[in-house]
């Protein structure tokens, strides 16, 4: 089905429907992580996919992402608007937010981090059970955005290691979501080996 | 302990206060008049009126404060009990023979006689000034602040330590002599720990040797302190008997940024100050600004501010309410409010571009016009948002478990809430009718047909009561926005010292290109004086205190924070309860640290 724009009556969000379908999904082909695309082999009757272990569970890993928001300030309420209704990151398989970190593996730095929280923050980090990856969401957790100031961190890469750095401030949910799209990516692909 | 490099920004430059056209007040003459009346009432020695000021102002001799305090918090013409604000001001060049560098900065309002009121003290390095927390307890967290920022010290205060800055910090930043730039690192060996005072209705625990009382930490990160809002906790069984919050941890020196800045390069950090609500900082920073330069901005702009500072403000409460809910376990509502808030989000988008922090205002108006569906599309919103607001309020105001949970929890009463200084829907909620937008109206608000809800108990259910009907207060307001119509015309001032020619005008005419040229480099420079402005934000009055020293950057700014105040009542608000019921107070308070850090 094509893509559609419907214009609704008591929106004035314009909503898009239908999806647009890959390659391989019309030529009954799977795609499997760091390997090319393969046909389905039939087997005497069975159906077998033959892969590597690896190649499967970075596929499982990168579908079921569950994030820790560490979110301080505006950013967070980004996060939220991401995690919510209209947006609904669930679609991706990344809806399970869990606020402890030994119950996560994909922190969501949402906000300017500053002195008094880096020591917070690292010490969160560390809680993480691996493998862990870490999303820089928006300006300030990149670089300090505009605020280079006396109790700013000036990116929270001073203190732990980044995945994935959003720009925006704040970014859109559009943009948090591409981020978890390109981390998946990156972890299927086997790129991220740590731990 | 080490520093890090230095990378300042825009390093204080500017010269002292110069010899241009002092800013004169248009109300000036009325308020140095009712000065006069109020220091003849309360009769008290050391005391010195400033003339040609917005606020009836008083410079008090320093060991006169307290008494000057409670001579206007008591005398019965005027009640000054409320405390707005407390901050200071540097003036590095100014001798000791004047007093010293140091002004600190008192404001009060009165609720009797609508009125408000402005005290100075002069302070040099080095000299302390005596605490008021006997008279006004809201000033115990402000006199940390003032200290944490300036070093000015508080004499007999009962818990003097940094409040904003951390334990390794070196100097006191709001200091004109301190870069801005200058980072202090802290790790994990420098935090204190906080033992929590057990408050004096459960001293007697103390005694008992038989029990022991479980000290817990919750925050700053946890998912009910929203990241960054700290409270350690005395517990007895499961009785919280003593609690201390400890903030600080979104300061992202919001002032000192400020003054590095040009007048219009702040507009963006006023933003982050109420995130969830960040129209409403924006009118108040620049009306602050335009009241200094004795600009107005047009009628259509006005219009505009109006409507999209209720927009936010129901998206504000939605926020509020729905992040509350889910922090008591209902997540329905967070899910399905946060599909209108999307709505009034997407509103601002087509207006400015930018969906949650428009910085859509400019000093003088706006940035541009809005686009031509505006009326439209507000239209379609405030026709689908009663919907929402009914619904989820049937969903939870009469369900028993949520009422269990909300009834009696978190109560304050009405005294305390004036003596800290509480404003916007947590005051209300305790039954006190004020509201800025009615109180000292702006923008028009005073043409419009709406209430000011209230409700009895200030409980958190009461402040649930009070944030449902604000909604449809702000509802009733947009409708008859929207019927008005956006009135032709501009949306910026016609002011070349303020806003920026049309392009086509700079590329053929030398004088707009000239002009264009100066405002870029040298900005917008009010006259040399300090005002006040004030607006009702999402969760109280958001106030901007400005100093001009006639150079294109603020020589001080100030935000007066709603939540500050609101917060640091917490503890007295929790002790005695649960933690659950702890977790429900703090969700209705609506602390957005943005605003409560700077």
């Amino acid at each position: 089905m094509p893509v559609q724009k419907i214009e609704r009556e008591e929106s004035i969000i314009p909503r898009k429907t239908g999806y647009a379908p890959g390659e391989g999904a019309e030529k009954g082909l799977i795609t499997l992580p760091g390997e090319a695309e393969r046909e389905v082999e039939d087997l005497g009757g069975a159906t077998y996919l033959t892969t590597r272990l690896e190649s499967v569970v970075n596929w499982a890993r990168g579908n079921s992402l569950w994030p820790l928001p560490f979110g301080t300030a505006c950013c967070a309420i980004e996060f939220m608007s991401m995690v919510s209704s209209h947006y609904d990151i669930s679609r991706f398989g990344a809806e399970a937010v869990r606020f402890s970190p030994r119950q996560a593996d994909l922190m969501i730095v949402a906000g300017t981090i500053v002195d008094k929280l880096a020591p917070v923050l690292k010490k969160i980090y560390d809680q993480m059970p691996e493998p862990k990856y870490v999303i820089a969401m928006g300006a300030c957790a990149t670089s300090g955005g505009f605020y280079r100031a006396y109790h700013v961190v000036q990116g929270i890469d001073e203190i732990i290691p980044v995945d994935i750095w959003v720009p925006g401030c704040p970014p859109t949910p559009d943009g948090l979501m591409y981020a978890i799209l390109k981390l998946r990516d990156k972890i299927q692909r086997g790129e991220i080996r740590r731990g | 302990m080490s520093t890090l490099t230095k990378l300042s920004a825009i390093p204080y430059t500017g010269p002292a206060p110069t010899n241009r056209t002092p800013y004169v007040p248009a109300d000036a003459a009325v308020m140095d008049a009712r000065g006069q009346e109020i220091a003849a009432k309360i009769a008290q020695p050391g005391i010195t009126q400033e003339s040609g000021q917005d606020l009836p102002t008083f410079l008090v001799e320093t060991d006169r404060i307290v008494a000057v305090l409670q001579a206007l918090h008591d005398h019965a013409d005027l009640r000054f009990t409320m405390p707005l604000d407390l901050f200071g001001a540097d003036y590095p060049n100014r001798p000791r023979e004047s007093g010293g560098r140091f002004d600190v900065l008192y404001q009060l309002y009165s609720l009797q006689n609508n009125e408000r009121v402005r005290l100075k003290v002069r302070v040099a390095e080095n000299e302390s000034v005596p605490t008021s927390v006997g008279v006004f307890q809201g000033y115990d967290w402000y006199e940390r602040e003032v200290f944490d920022m300036y070093g000015i010290q508080f004499a007999g205060h009962p818990n003097l330590r940094r409040i904003l800055t951390h334990e390794n910090f070196q100097g006191h930043p709001l200091r004109k002599d301190y870069d801005p730039a200058q980072r202090w690192l802290l790790t994990d060996g420098g935090i204190t720990k906080i033992m929590p005072k057990i408050a004096p209705q459960f001293q007697h625990l103390v005694a008992d040797s038989d029990f022991e009382l479980v000290t817990l930490n919750l925050g700053p990160s946890h998912p009910a302190m929203h990241g960054t809002l700290r409270v350690v906790v005395s517990l007895d069984g499961e009785t919280i008997v003593g609690a201390e919050q400890e903030i600080g941890y979104l300061h992202r020196c919001f002032e000192k940024m400020s003054e590095t800045h040009t007048y219009q390069q702040v507009i963006p950090f006023t933003d982050r100050l109420n995130y969830c609500s960040a129209v409403i900082n924006n009118v108040g920073y620049c009306m602050a600004v335009e009241k200094m330069l004795g600009i107005a901005a047009p009628s259509r702009a006005d219009h505009v501010r109006l409507m999209l500072s209720e927009f936010y403000r129901i998206a504000d409460h939605i926020v509020c309410i729905g992040t509350n809910l889910v922090d008591l376990g209902a997540l329905t509502n967070f899910w399905y409010l946060f599909q209108p808030r999307e709505e009034i989000i997407a509103l601002a988008e087509s207006c400015s571009g930018a969906r949650l922090l428009p910085s859509y205002l400019r000093i003088g108006g706006l940035a541009v016009d809005v686009p031509g569906d505006f009326l439209a599309n507000a239209q379609k919103i405030v026709n689908m948002l009663p919907k929402y607001v009914d619904e989820v309020e049937a969903l939870v105001m009469k369900n028993r478990i949520f009422r269990d949970r909300v009834e009696g929890v978190g109560v304050l009463s009405q005294a305390d809430a004036i003596n800290f200084g509480f404003t916007g829907p947590c005051l209300r909620a305790t039954g006190v009718p004020f509201d800025v937008r009615k109180a000292s109206p702006y923008l028009g608000y005073e043409t419009y047909d709406w209430d000011v809800p209230i409700a009895d108990g200030g409980d958190t259910y009461a402040r649930f009561l009070v944030r449902f009907e604000e909604m449809r207060q702000s509802l009733r307001i947009l409708q008859q926005a929207i019927d008005r119509g956006l009135p032709p015309g501009p949306v910026m001032v016609d002011n070349p010292y303020v806003a920026l020619p049309p392009k086509a005008k700079v590329y053929n005419e030398m004088e707009s290109l000239i002009y264009h040229f100066k405002l870029i480099m040298h900005g917008i420079q009010p006259p040399v004086g300090e005002t006040y402005f004030q607006v009702e934000g999402g969760n109280g009055e958001v106030g901007f205190y400005l100093v001009s020293d006639g150079t294109k950057n603020p020589y001080r700014v100030r935000a007066r924070p709603p939540c500050f105040p609101i917060f640091e009542a917490y503890g007295k608000m929790i002790t005695g309860q649960t933690i659950p019921d702890a977790i429900a107070t703090l969700g209705s308070l609506n602390i957005i640290a943005g605003e409560l850090d700077h």
